[in-house]
Parts: structure tokens; C-alpha cells; sequence
């Protein structure tokens, strides 16, 4: 029997490793260009697209400005300081108005999933909420709160808060049940129960939630920036938009509405992006299997 | 003891080994999902004892009521006639899916119920440690869930049921997804742990088999409604394989039960 009894723990043992061995992972430099590639291109096929626009003079060089001459306007105005000080002041608006859309709307969604009376009082609200534009607070905000800084937060939180609630609901109805069983029979309840099982189940969800609240708070961002005027206001991306309205500068409002892209394109890609990845990675989930 | 139709009789539940108070004890008990005329009769009038360090396993047709059984033994589900009696605080419970968190790794899967119960940290860290040696995954400690085969989920599975010190063990089908020769390991796995730790065994499965390759005891259950048709002790030296021809005889014989029992289905 003893001899029967290693032949078994060497078949496991030889099962396991058959099963822990990773296949080798691609280079490094390899998967850069894989991934880096295609995006070059598809900007190169557009930038030459615009190019060839200005050539054949589709609309006179003031309405159309050549890709130089928006690059030209981008150094000016980056060694008047003017972008790094209009990136700045916009996204510390957007991080704090965002943030506190995460504080409302983090307990909020947690209330309307777990509490079925809130869920079916306001449920119907907060999705309407979340696909009104989010511009028809400027007025509001305006009116109330005068031509500042905290008319832009009040337009952004609102923008915002219905995407993190949202998120957070969605997420928590779509815990498995045999993981709410297996919490139950480990003998979790109540609070623990959500501490160990319902919440971290529930993270990617809220996670895709928040990514989408940060890109609705940074619309209306540029919303609110666009039409809040005022002299001891802060210079933000959409003022910097809005100057180039003012002076007539389609190559300093193209200039500013790429980079206001570029700011979007760079939070997702070096918060959320690698926020979410890690996450579902350490799970299994999103095509980061072994 | 009550006599089937063929004459032979059924073994009565306290079977001499396990003689003394039963660990778990089903009395009458019944379970109906929905009302009125669409009502389902899970379970009707099961009586069942399971003796302690007895390993039972519970075979039966699908729709049956085995899972509804169980969940009625592990408390997440009520009767709704009937009692349901379990010594020695709530029973760990393993399903046919290991039902593993995903975003913990394997050694703090095993540590949860025990943080769950609030053991100290360190004395925590050595069971986890001790667990894992059990069922052979000491090297998978940091691995997540996805990165493991059905067979070592399972283990992992078994090794958090333990690490929840009950005295009662309940399994839903656990390997019925698992190749054959993993099941033929877990199998071993299974009966050396239960039999070391004398754990009382609830265990449900499809497989014929695999009942008779573990059990001390096979409840035969019939279906809709779930109720005990026969039980068959299980008079086979152990270690046992799933290969012995003891176990292959026995095995036929139930089935043959087993397949008069859906028979009545077909014939309505």
C-alpha cells in the first residue's frame, strides 16, 4: 500500500506542476511595439489627412490652420506657461470635484443596492440624472453660486456622482450567489459578510463606474469652464478654449482642445487603465489569463 | 428497520460503529418552494442521522432535493416542516464549484474563516501553513484561484472547510468536474483528512461509485418528491479503490435501485 500511496502523491504532485507551469511570456519591448504600434499609425494616417486638407485649401488658412502651425501656437503658449498653468488648474478641479462625487455617490449606490425602499425611490432618478447633460447646472450654479471656482465643482459633482452610485449598485447586484453561500457557510454575516465578500466582490464594477464618472466630471469640466467667465477666475483649459473663441485663433482653440483630449487620454491611461488591470488581473478576468 | 418490497432490509441509520447521539439529525423534515398549485416538493418527510465520524454519502436522480438538503443542514436554508438538528456548531460546505474568492490568494482563502472566528494572527499563519501540507498545495500559497486546475481549487476548497474546525463536513457534488484522475486523488485526500479528523461527512454526489468508494453509509433519495428510498451500509475494508471489485458489486447494486427509482418517473 505504501508503494501505491507515493505512486499517487508523485501523480499529483506531477498533475500540479503540469498545471502551475506558465507558458514563457512575450518580450517586453515586443509587446510595446504590438500594443504602441497601431496607435502611431492611426494618428499618422490623420495628421496626414489634416495636412493634406490645408494643402488642396479646403478652408483658408485661418479657419485651418496647418498641423505646424498648431504645433507652433502649443510651444508659444508652453513657454508663456499657459499649459501647464491651465492643466493644472483644470484637473485639480476635476480630481476635487470628482472626488467629492466619489463621497456622495460611494454610500449612495452602496445605500440603493443594499436598501431595496431608497433603491426603488430614487433608482429611477439617479439614472436620469446620470444622462442629463450636465451643462444645465452652469445656470443654476451661476445663479447661486456666482461666477467662481465653486460653480464648476457644484457642475462637475453633479456631472459625476450618478456614474459612481450607478457603478456601485451594478456591481454589488451582480455578486455571484454561490460566493454570498460560501461567506454565509464560512459563517460571515452582516457586516462581515459585506467586508469579506460583497464589497471586494464588487470592486471591478465600482472601479468601471468611477472610470466613467471621472470621464463625465471631466466633460462637464469643460462645460462649466467654457461659459464660467470671470477676471479672478483661475485660466483652466476650457477659459484657454474659450480665448481662442474670444480672439478669433482657431490654431490655439484646436491647440487647446487637443490637449484637453490628451489630459483625458492620460488619466485613463495612468490611473484607471492600470487601476482596473491590476485588479482584474489578480482575478483572472479581462483577458489577463495565464 | 423497515423492510423494502425485495425483501431485504433497509440498514437502520445508527449503524454499531457510530452508536451514541448523532452528530446531525433530519426529523420529518419537508421543503416546498412556491405555493399553490406550481408548489415543488423539494424534500417530503426525510428522516436521517448521521452518525459522528460517519461519512454518508446521499445518491439520487436529478431533482432529488440533495442540494436542498444540504442547505438545510448548513443553515442556509429553513424547512418548511420538520427539524433539522446539527451538533458541534455550523458545518463546512463544499460545492461543485470551489467557490473560492478570486481576489485572495490560496493561503488567505484558507486563512478567512479563521480570521472570520478572530484566531490570532500567527496561530492563523501555522494552520494555513499545516492546512496546505494536507492537501499537498504547500507550494501554491501565493497563487490566485485562476491560476489553478478544478483539482487544486478543490483542495484549496477542502483545506478551507478544515481550517473552519467544524465537526461536520457537507459536499455538494464537489468532484464532478474534476478529470478522472484528480477525482481518484481527491478521493484519497478526502478519506484520509475525514478519517484522521473522525468528521461527520455529508456527501452528495450523481456517481454510484464514488459513493461507495467513500461512504460508511449510501442514502438512496428518490425523486420529487426527495424522499429516502433505501440505504446501503457499506461493509468494505478500507483503503479502499475505486477500482475494488467490492466496491464495483455494491456500486451495481444500488444503481439497479437507482434506475428503478427514475423508472417510476417515465412511467407516469
Amino acid at each position: 500500500m505504501a508503494v501505491a500511496d507515493a505512486d499517487l502523491v508523485r501523480t499529483g504532485a506531477g498533475l500540479d506542476a503540469l498545471e502551475l507551469s506558465a507558458p514563457p511570456a512575450p518580450s517586453r519591448l515586443r509587446r510595446v511595439v504590438r500594443v504602441v504600434a497601431p496607435k502611431v499609425c492611426a494618428a499618422a494616417v490623420l495628421l496626414a489627412a489634416w495636412q493634406l486638407a490645408v494643402n488642396l485649401h479646403v478652408r483658408p488658412s485661418y479657419l485651418l490652420p496647418a498641423p505646424s502651425d498648431v504645433w507652433s501656437t502649443f510651444v508659444a503658449q508652453w513657454r508663456e506657461g499657459h499649459i501647464t498653468g491651465a492643466v493644472w488648474t483644470s484637473i485639480s478641479r476635476g480630481a476635487f470635484g470628482f472626488a467629492i462625487a466619489l463621497l456622495i455617490g460611494t454610500p449612495l449606490g452602496l445605500l440603493m443596492a443594499r436598501v431595496a425602499t431608497v433603491r426603488l425611490a430614487i433608482g429611477s432618478l439617479v439614472a436620469a440624472l446620470q444622462s442629463l447633460p450636465s451643462v444645465v447646472w452652469v445656470v443654476p450654479g451661476l445663479l447661486l453660486l456666482g461666477p467662481n471656482g465653486a460653480t464648476i465643482v457644484f457642475v462637475v459633482v453633479l456631472g459625476a456622482f450618478p456614474s459612481v452610485a450607478l457603478g456601485a449598485v451594478a456591481a454589488l447586484e451582480q455578486t455571484p450567489p454561490l460566493l454570498v453561500d460560501v461567506g454565509r457557510s464560512l459563517g460571515a454575516r452582516g457586516l462581515a459578510l459585506h467586508r469579506h465578500v460583497l464589497l471586494p466582490a464588487a470592486l471591478p464594477g465600482y472601479l468601471a463606474g468611477c472610470r466613467q464618472a471621472w470621464s463625465f466630471a471631466w466633460r462637464s469640466l469643460m462645460a462649466a469652464e467654457l461659459i464660467t467667465q470671470s477676471s479672478d477666475l483661475g485660466l483652466g483649459l476650457g477659459q484657454l478654449l474659450d480665448s481662442g473663441r474670444q480672439t478669433l485663433d482657431m490654431s490655439l482653440a484646436i491647440m487647446a482642445i487637443l490637449v484637453i483630449l490628451a489630459v483625458g487620454i492620460a488619466v485613463d491611461g495612468l490611473v484607471f487603465s492600470p487601476l482596473i488591470r491590476t485588479v482584474n488581473s489578480r482575478r483572472g478576468l479581462g483577458g489577463a489569463r495565464a | 428497520m423497515r423492510v423494502l418490497a425485495d425483501g431485504t432490509a433497509a440498514v437502520s441509520p445508527a449503524w454499531p460503529a457510530f452508536a451514541g447521539p448523532p452528530a446531525i439529525r433530519l426529523e420529518a423534515v419537508s421543503r416546498v418552494f412556491g405555493s399553490g398549485a406550481r408548489a415543488v416538493d423539494a424534500l417530503d418527510g426525510v428522516d436521517l442521522e448521521v452518525g459522528r465520524g460517519e461519512f454518508v454519502c446521499v445518491v439520487g436522480a436529478s431533482g432529488c432535493g440533495k442540494s436542498t438538503l444540504l442547505a438545510l443542514i448548513a443553515g442556509l436554508d429553513r424547512p418548511t416542516e420538520g427539524r433539522v438538528e446539527v451538533e458541534g456548531g455550523r458545518p463546512a460546505l463544499m460545492f461543485q464549484d470551489a467557490g473560492l474568492l478570486p481576489w485572495l490568494t490560496v493561503a488567505r482563502n484558507v486563512d478567512l474563516p479563521m480570521r472570520l472566528r478572530r484566531v490570532p494572527r500567527d496561530e492563523r499563519a501555522a494552520e494555513v501553513d499545516r492546512l496546505l501540507r494536507l492537501v499537498h498545495l504547500e507550494g501554491a500559497a501565493d497563487r490566485r484561484p485562476h491560476q489553478l486546475s478544478g483539482g487544486m481549487r478543490q483542495r484549496v476548497a477542502l483545506a478551507r472547510a478544515l481550517a473552519q474546525r467544524s465537526e461536520a463536513l457537507l459536499m455538494d457534488e464537489p468532484f464532478a468536474a474534476v478529470d478522472a484522475i484528480t477525482r481518484d486523488l481527491l478521493h484519497e485526500d478526502l478519506a484520509r483528512v475525514a478519517a484522521d479528523r473522525a468528521m461527520s461527512v455529508v456527501f452528495v454526489t450523481h456517481n454510484v461509485r464514488e459513493a461507495v468508494r467513500l461512504g460508511d453509509r449510501v442514502v438512496l433519495l428518490t425523486s420529487r418528491p426527495g424522499r429516502v428510498a433505501e440505504e446501503f451500509s457499506v461493509d468494505i475494508a478500507r483503503p479502499r479503490r475505486i477500482e475494488d471489485p467490492a466496491v464495483g458489486a455494491l456500486a451495481l447494486r444500488i444503481t439497479a435501485r437507482l434506475r428503478e427509482e427514475i423508472g417510476r418517473h417515465g412511467r407516469r
